[in-house]
């Protein structure tokens, strides 16, 4: 294949690609404006009909979406926090070559990627613990990945010389302080890193959240959504109502479903592209182990 | 932890290990508060429900528990193998599952390697993020997008349908549908995140290898094919028995929110038949002893393209 021939086909996949993923958010986010009826008369294409916020409006008047966002809010703060400071420590820990025990501890926490209880004794484990309809239920069982953890023990090999650590243990250091002042700072990457990847992790789970709370208003976000998005549509059917109240419902709700993707998905999609950089180092750690 | 002698720090890590084990333990004791949390976490969450895992060979109640309950043996299992939900059901996991890694497997290999081809920075930059985008959206809202963009009435993919003078496709009523859908969503969704660690092994590719080929006068496309691709093997080696090891288990979550009445021919896996067999009928033992065979098939899977991979002397696990 001639070089041109080549760079032409390559270029032309990947505007496809680019196409074909920016284009489904792009429509998202003008029919989220855009007059349902004009939608359905497939006039929304390129530039949104008949704007409207209603579905905004909507949005932001439905109490239980309200509250999801808040318990979404709570839920990623708390189980953030959590879940990075075991990584760190733990990873901190596994780091250290000179800790008796490091291989064991290592290959505890890696046979756990590869069999787990399963999803019913998890289950009756947090059952039997109390936590079910519970903050901790949707924080904790999730909380640390080992993947996670490996790529924090590999950072702070690659990243925390051995020779510094002597040096500050000749002045006195002890490990909580070598930890705390002096390997932390230098990892600041590496908890940018985990810190987002919670944040993602937790904010957009709903498993969790399904089986162990059946408390309706302790709901994240995403149950919610669930519930709005996809159950009131599984069931839909191919007829269109003919009553005047029912074609003002359904386009309200229509409004809604777009405007709820919306909402909660551009937060994070905003602030991504400033945090790639952290991202693809977090990648390229994963493909070095 | 201090050293006493602050001479002997000098020697090294060779001092370190002639002190006992004992000595070594009690001066680390720093470490291992550090690894408490995340050590009672693996406790708690990882090896209790390891161990709760044996109510598959018993008939579990709740006051007796994980360990008091009465031993059945395999009769579980024995209910599932002979059940007429079986082969269907371990049908449909494989094939969504095995398709999925046809199809989806080989696309971030090649946009990595267009997008490595790539001069300009900025395209490149752009390139990269717009196709890593996805991988932040929620399963929740991308299946909400599947269900809104391929609605029956006004769905964008119906209307188009509708335009070319066709008729309209009930796709999340369709039991054909479901695997196009969920594959198709599913590359749509994570294409971007594998690229991105493909690009990160092929910065690795020594230049001077392109150099050499140019000289001997390769083309583009033969570069790719001999230096590049051949370079990022061991990765994809890798990714791909990780792949294999997930075949069971990847994105029932998914799976489970894309089911409908009317797609569960296709839709039904292992997995979501676990979680409504056990959690919302309640019955633990039964759900177990599924949950654990399709852990077992798993990780035999995984094990066994391990061992393959090694013996090819390609890169493997361990």
């Amino acid at each position: 294949m001639a070089d041109p021939t080549f760079t032409g086909v390559s270029i032309g996949i990947l505007l496809l690609a680019i196409g074909a993923v920016i284009y489904p958010l792009y429509f998202i986010i003008i029919a989220s404006i855009s007059d349902p009826n004009q939608i359905q008369l497939g006039h929304v294409w390129v530039l949104p009909k008949g704007i409207t916020l209603d579905g905004y409006r909507a949005l932001f008047s439905n109490d239980a979406i309200v509250h999801g966002f808040a318990n979404s809010l709570l839920y990623t703060g708390l189980g953030t926090l959590i879940s990075v400071s075991i990584i760190l420590t733990s990873g901190y820990a596994l780091s250290r070559r000179d800790m008796p025990g490091r291989r064991l501890f290592m290959i505890l926490f890696v046979v756990t990627m590869f069999f787990d209880g399963g999803m019913i004794s998890r289950y009756l484990v947090v059952k039997q613990l109390g936590m079910l309809n519970t903050i901790w239920a949707v924080v904790l069982p999730g909380a640390v990945g080992v993947w996670n953890l490996i790529i924090a023990r590999t950072f702070f090999e690659h990243n925390v010389p051995g020779e510094l650590r002597e040096a500050a243990q000749l002045d006195g250091s002890d490990d909580f302080r070598f930890f705390l002042r002096i390997a932390l700072p230098m990892t600041k990457p590496l908890i940018v890193l985990m810190a987002m990847t919670q944040i993602v992790a937790y904010w957009n789970s709903y498993f969790d959240a399904m089986i162990y709370l059946n408390n309706e208003s302790m709901y994240p976000l995403q149950l919610v959504m669930r519930n709005i998005l996809i159950q009131s549509q599984a069931t839909g059917s191919m007829d269109s109502g003919s009553i005047d109240s029912y074609a003002a419902a359904q386009r309200l709700s229509e409004l809604l479903k777009y405007s709820m993707i919306v909402v909660s998905t551009a937060p994070i999609l905003a602030v991504f592209p400033f945090l790639q950089k952290y991202f693809v180092k977090g990648a390229a750690l994963g493909a070095l182990k | 932890m201090r050293i006493s002698n602050p001479a002997r720090a000098g020697a090294g890590s060779l001092a370190v290990r002639r002190v006992s084990l004992s000595r070594r333990v009690r001066q680390s004791w720093q470490l291992y508060v550090l690894l408490a949390p995340g050590l009672v976490y693996l406790v708690i969450f990882k090896y209790w429900p390891m161990y709760g895992a044996q109510i598959a060979f018993r008939n579990y109640n709740p006051v007796d528990g994980f360990v008091g309950s009465p031993w059945v043996g395999l009769k579980n299992f024995h209910r599932f193998v002979t059940s007429y939900q079986f082969s269907r059901l371990l049908e449909n996991t494989l094939t969504v599952n095995t398709l999925g890694l046809i199809f989806a497997f080989p696309v971030p290999i090649v946009l990595a390697l267009i997008v490595n081809q790539l001069t300009g920075e900025r395209f490149k930059k752009f390139a990269q993020t717009v196709l890593y985008a996805p991988s932040f959206i929620s399963v929740v809202v991308v299946v909400g997008m599947i269900y809104l963009l391929f609605g029956p009435r006004s769905g964008l993919v119906n209307q188009v349908i509708t335009l070319s003078g066709h008729t309209p496709i009930f796709f999340m009523g369709s039991p054909g549908w479901f695997r196009p859908l969920f594959i198709g969503s599913d590359i749509w969704q994570n294409a971007g995140f594998s690229m991105i660690v493909y690009l990160a092994a092929l910065t690795a590719i020594d230049p001077s290898l392109h150099e050499a080929a140019k000289v001997d006068g390769a083309n583009k496309f033969q570069r790719v094919w001999h230096i590049e691709l051949p370079g990022i093997l061991p990765v994809i080696t890798i990714l791909f028995i990780l792949a294999i090891g997930n075949v069971f288990n990847l994105g029932f979550e998914k799976v489970y929110l894309m089911q409908t009445d009317l797609n569960l021919p296709t839709s039904e896996v292992i997995n979501t038949y676990v979680y409504k067999i056990g959690l919302q009928n309640a019955q633990f033992s039964y759900s177990a002893a599924i949950g654990l065979f399709n852990s077992v098939l798993n990780l035999v899977l995984l094990l066994t393209f391990n061992q393959v991979a090694r013996k090819a002397n390609q890169s493997s696990l361990w």
